[in-house]
């Protein structure tokens, strides 16, 4: 018993890295058993770094073939191995669950042996859940690469959600810190998976009960930070990875060191940029929901989101021509162009302007970042301006009296000597 | 002003809505009789509260705005806020009396209170959703104590029943006393006696427990530490997602 706890201390310690959290979009159903992955997804708890827990996130094995420089458990690091049995990860997946510990699993795992044995220990788990538990909780399940795809397609009838992870940006970047491993090898089963998704929904709109295939769709990540690219590479790629694979999510992983030694990594103590982290997730939202395309946000001759402030203020500062927009007549995809306020807050606008004309007041109770927004729009009773802002003043004016939750991180990673 | 004084139950607050249109007493307001304190301007009467009535305008509300809506009037309810519930009373009657459209009017004070308060409940449901941690005991039940902010145990009791439809389970909100019991076939609403709480609430283990649950407890809080990441430690964020009133009752958060 003691054994178990520490292969969980090392194996959920060696998947953590693995920033995918996500336990929505499915919509599997308790059919007799126990479980079910509703469709809006469920924290059970955030551990102390701020980052939710939903998922049971665990690999397999840490032991691993490969030697990327990047990872905690290549080969040549010195560090604990372990390895669960399948039942050891039923048996804890299935007591979590019951006690509502977690919405469901995620498992990964190192590469032993060769990829078509990793995926054939992962699906077996999986099919003892689903078929023997009668477990219809979330599972997020890791696609090995190099697998056969019959072995995929396979795990994809018992999984909710299937992922690869590109870890580098770019092509260069992975060649550089893990030359065993290619984009390619991660493209051919995305694809794979992703036709696989489309041919079964075809197959469903006639006839009803084909079963369910990932019915939560792909992900991937990026470890950001780790090599040189900049923001306009990184979204360049997961906007080309958005389009061609329909993937639900990239997630993007601020790197912190793992390994010393490595004269091409940030070193060890580096702390990881969770700024610039967060400026590429807010950049993610703005294409995905707010109908912004990339080459507006980020393009060669701006190839870097400013830190201090976020990429839709920033668009805006960069594009005064668009401003003021008039919140009592403009259309919704205006509106949420305004910084500081959200879609929610623009479905509110429009619903609520049919009663009579928004003031600024209203406007302010809405819940809108109104110290943002309010140099971008007009009310009913805005005072009429003459002329342009000056976007310079205006930055620094916002900045100056926001109170943004990063003021303590230093912006560029450093900390000054004196200050 | 007049004032309705009702028995505290949602059918009783519906209640109140009836006898304000007939009595046409647009300016009355219900007050629920555990909160009611007599007023000297204040006329005042007992409403009595009759399922038949309160039936009547449920139907007429779910005619009007729909069920989706009508049921966000129970969970402003259930969230004990005596504004939101004086908000929500004087939406009704302007509902009833043909102001159909006013619930999107986020311009007005009363609607957008009551937003409010519709957000503040379901984030609630949604946390509870999320920190009960049953226990096993060990005749198999799964056990577990919730202190909500405001009374979501009603909006969490079919996602329980659909999700652990195989076990026994009984989650138990201290605050209000009371708690849901589900048997494998139904919901019931229990009420432990006061000498059986107390043995709950000194020591746990006086529900016996299921042997390898401390063990299963003890894994559980390996987990939480080991799936850290330490580098990027930011206790602020963790407080506001996790706050430290529902500590209590979370196994990972104990020493």
């Amino acid at each position: 018993m003691e054994r178990i706890e520490e292969k969980l201390k090392i194996l959920a310690d060696a998947a953590k890295y693995d920033v995918s959290c996500s336990s929505s979009g499915s919509k599997r159903q308790n059919k007799g058993g126990i479980g079910d992955a509703s469709a809006s997804g469920i924290c059970h708890t955030y551990t102390e770094d701020g980052r939710c827990v939903s998922l049971l996130k665990i690999l397999l094995t840490n032991h691993c073939i490969y030697d990327c420089a990047f990872c905690v458990s290549r080969n040549s690091n010195d560090v604990k191995r372990a390895a669960f049995t399948v039942e050891e990860v039923v048996a804890l997946t299935m007591n979590f669950y019951r006690r509502n510990y977690i919405e469901g699993l995620f498992l990964s795992s190192g590469i032993f042996k060769d990829a078509d044995f990793t995926m054939e220990r992962l699906l077996r788990i999986v099919k003892k859940l689903r078929l023997e538990e009668r477990y219809n909780g979330y599972i997020h399940l890791k696609t090995i690469p190099g697998a056969s795809e019959e072995l995929i397609k396979e795990a994809g009838l018992y999984a909710d959600r299937m992922s690869i992870n590109l870890e580098l940006p770019t092509e260069a970047g992975l060649k550089l810190v893990a030359p065993e491993k290619d984009h390619d090898s991660v493209r051919k089963p995305l694809a794979f998976v992703n036709n696989t998704i489309k041919a079964f929904q075809s197959e469903r709109a006639i006839i009803r009960h084909t079963p369910v295939f990932v019915p939560a769709g792909q992900s991937t990540q990026m470890v950001i930070g780790a090599t040189p690219e900049t923001d306009f590479e990184i979204m360049s790629v997961a906007d080309e990875f958005y389009r061609n694979y329909n993937l639900k999510r990239v997630y993007y992983s601020g790197y912190v060191p793992v390994n010393g030694n490595s004269p091409l990594l940030p070193e060890i103590g580096t702390r990881p940029p969770l700024v610039r982290e967060n400026r590429l997730y807010q950049t993610d939202w703005l294409l995905r929901f707010y109908d912004f395309r990339l080459d507006e946000i980020l393009n060669p001759k701006f190839s870097q989101l400013d830190l201090d402030i976020d990429p839709k203020l920033g668009w805006a500062l960069r594009n005064p021509a668009f401003f003021p927009v008039d919140v009592n007549t403009a259309d919704y995809k205006a509106i949420i162009r305004i910084p500081g306020i959200g879609r929610q807050s623009a479905l509110k606008i429009i619903k609520a302007r049919a009663f009579g004309q928004l003031r600024e007041y209203q406007l302010k109770r809405l819940g809108i970042a109104f110290n943002k927004a309010r140099y971008f729009m007009r009310c009913s009773d805005t005072p009429f301006r003459l002329g342009e802002l000056n976007m310079a003043q205006l930055k620094s004016q916002i900045v100056k009296t926001s109170h943004t939750k990063y003021k303590s991180l230093s912006l560029e990673g450093q900390l000054t000597l004196f200050s | 002003m007049t004032v309705y004084v009702y028995d505290g139950t949602y059918y009783g607050f519906l209640n109140c809505i009836f006898e304000c249109f007939e009595m046409k007493e647009w300016h009355a307001l219900p007050v629920s009789e555990s909160l009611h304190q007599s007023s000297f301007f204040d006329s005042e009467r007992i409403i009595v509260t009759d399922a038949a009535r309160a039936e009547r305008v449920l139907n007429g509300l779910q005619q009007r705005i729909g069920k989706s809506r009508t049921s966000d009037f129970f969970r402003v309810f259930l969230s004990e806020d005596p504004k939101a519930l004086t908000a929500a009373f004087r939406l009704l009657v302007a509902l009833f009396r043909g102001n159909a459209s006013i619930l999107e009017n986020y311009g007005d004070g009363d609607v957008l209170y009551v937003a409010q308060t519709l957000k503040k409940v379901s984030r609630e449901r949604h946390r509870m959703k999320a920190f009960v941690r049953f226990s096993k005991s060990s005749d198999g039940l799964f056990f577990a104590f919730v202190e909500p902010d405001f009374n979501v145990l009603p909006l969490i009791t079919s996602f329980f029943a659909r999700r652990y439809a195989d076990q026994n389970w009984l989650i138990y909100d201290v605050k209000r006393n009371y708690g849901i019991y589900y048997d494998k076939i139904t919901v019931e609403e229990v009420q432990l006696d006061i000498n059986a709480r107390k043995q709950f609430g000194t020591a746990q283990v006086s529900i016996a427990l299921d042997e390898r649950d401390v063990h299963f407890e003890q894994l559980w809080k390996q987990y939480f530490k080991s799936t850290n990441i330490v580098e990027r430690r930011n206790i602020k964020l963790h407080m506001q997602h996790v706050p430290k009133r529902y500590w209590k009752y979370l196994v990972e958060k104990q020493p």
